[in-house]
């Protein structure tokens, strides 16, 4: 049986808690780096971490991204969204198709 | 496009036109598989952008809620409050082969924590604001969309890496791996022909001197066969 993690600063992560996710109230990326690679081999099948720290840390958060699991998801924490889960998936579009095709709708709205 | 550096013989020609064959069959099934994991992808991509919004805008709204309840209570209280929670979460994860990528499916039961079953709220009511209660609930509605937008998007990068990967095997076997074997065996035709050439004419070389040589002797024969009549002939009419 799989856990369900929450890593974020702790006002971000604390309600998470009552609904029965495992939180993990962190104060900065480092913090939260460290926690990563304690508990990725923890049988935790999701984990997510709240945007703000999640941009500064993309790069430990790179060498899970192939493995079937756990799941690393991006969410937006009581700071507000960042755009990064729109940007990863962007990113995997990109990856797919060699040409970004989801997203040139919203950019052209935003430029005008 | 540089040629395989190999002898051209007549074996190796046979053994290229095999892998020539193997290798276009394999060209048309990787491009129909990377069509079709493209297809999904795009669907699930497209999905997965329009969840994200939904989830993301009522994380939001829980957030509100969190930030109300946090501003009425006390923080020491609000720890307090969410110390022990009510309900548990087991997931259980799955999976799903779409075109042979192996994709993780999540499902979870709710699982009893301590206490008794019925709601979710891990406090009283009494010290704690209504606001709480609703950003609670609104979480435990979110939660499930959260869930199924983890798969998606765990989906979503897995078949990107497949469908890189395909399109790169696909690259290489359309414009390197073909084209050389092509190149290749029609190098070994030419030169297999030009030998054939070469022999043609050596044989019919060969033949032209024997034919020569021949003639040569029966010219012979017949001077010498002449040169005996006409003395036999000066010998009669001396």
């Amino acid at each position: 049986m799989y856990k369900i993690g929450v890593i974020g600063p702790w006002d971000s992560v604390s309600g998470f808690k009552a609904v029965g996710l495992t939180a993990f109230p962190v104060r900065d990326s480092e913090e939260a780096k460290e926690i990563l690679d304690r508990i990725i081999n923890d049988n935790y099948g999701i984990l997510y971490i709240v945007e703000g720290l999640y941009k500064d840390m993309t790069q430990e958060i790179e060498k899970y991204k192939d493995m079937r699991i756990p799941a690393i998801i991006p969410i937006p924490g009581m700071d507000g969204s960042y755009g990064i889960g729109r940007a990863n998936l962007k990113k995997a579009v990109e990856r797919a198709v060699g040409a970004d095709i989801l997203f040139q709708n919203d950019s052209e709205e935003e430029g005008r | 496009m540089e040629r395989m550096n190999v002898n051209p013989t007549r074996m190796i020609l046979t053994s290229l036109k095999k892998k020539l064959v193997v290798a276009t069959r394999g060209h048309k099934l990787l491009k129909d598989k990377r069509d079709e994991l493209m297809k999904q992808f795009l669907e699930l991509a497209r999905q997965n952008k329009i969840l994200r919004q939904e989830v993301e805008q009522k994380l939001a709204l829980v957030y509100q809620n969190f930030a109300i309840a946090g501003a009425v209570m006390s923080p020491e209280f609000m720890e307090e409050a969410l110390m022990f929670p009510k309900q548990g979460v087991i997931l259980s994860i799955g999976r799903k082969n779409v075109m042979s990528v192996d994709v993780p499916v999540f499902s979870f039961e709710k699982g009893e924590g301590e206490g008794d079953s019925g709601d979710i709220y891990p406090y009283g009511f009494a010290a704690t604001s209504g606001e709480l209660d609703k950003a609670i609930s609104g979480l435990s509605e979110v939660f499930a969309s959260m869930l199924d937008l983890a798969a998606m998007e765990k989906e979503v990068g897995l078949l990107a890496e497949e469908i890189e990967k395909t399109r790169r095997r696909v690259n290489a076997l359309e414009y390197v791996m073909i084209p050389k074997l092509e190149v290749t065996i029609k190098y070994i035709k030419m030169k297999l022909d030009e030998n054939e050439r070469g022999n043609q004419t050596r044989l019919m070389k060969v033949k032209d001197m024997m034919l020569e040589e021949a003639i040569r002797e029966k010219k012979k024969r017949d001077e010498a066969i002449l040169e005996a009549y006409k003395q036999q002939k000066r010998q009669k009419s001396s």
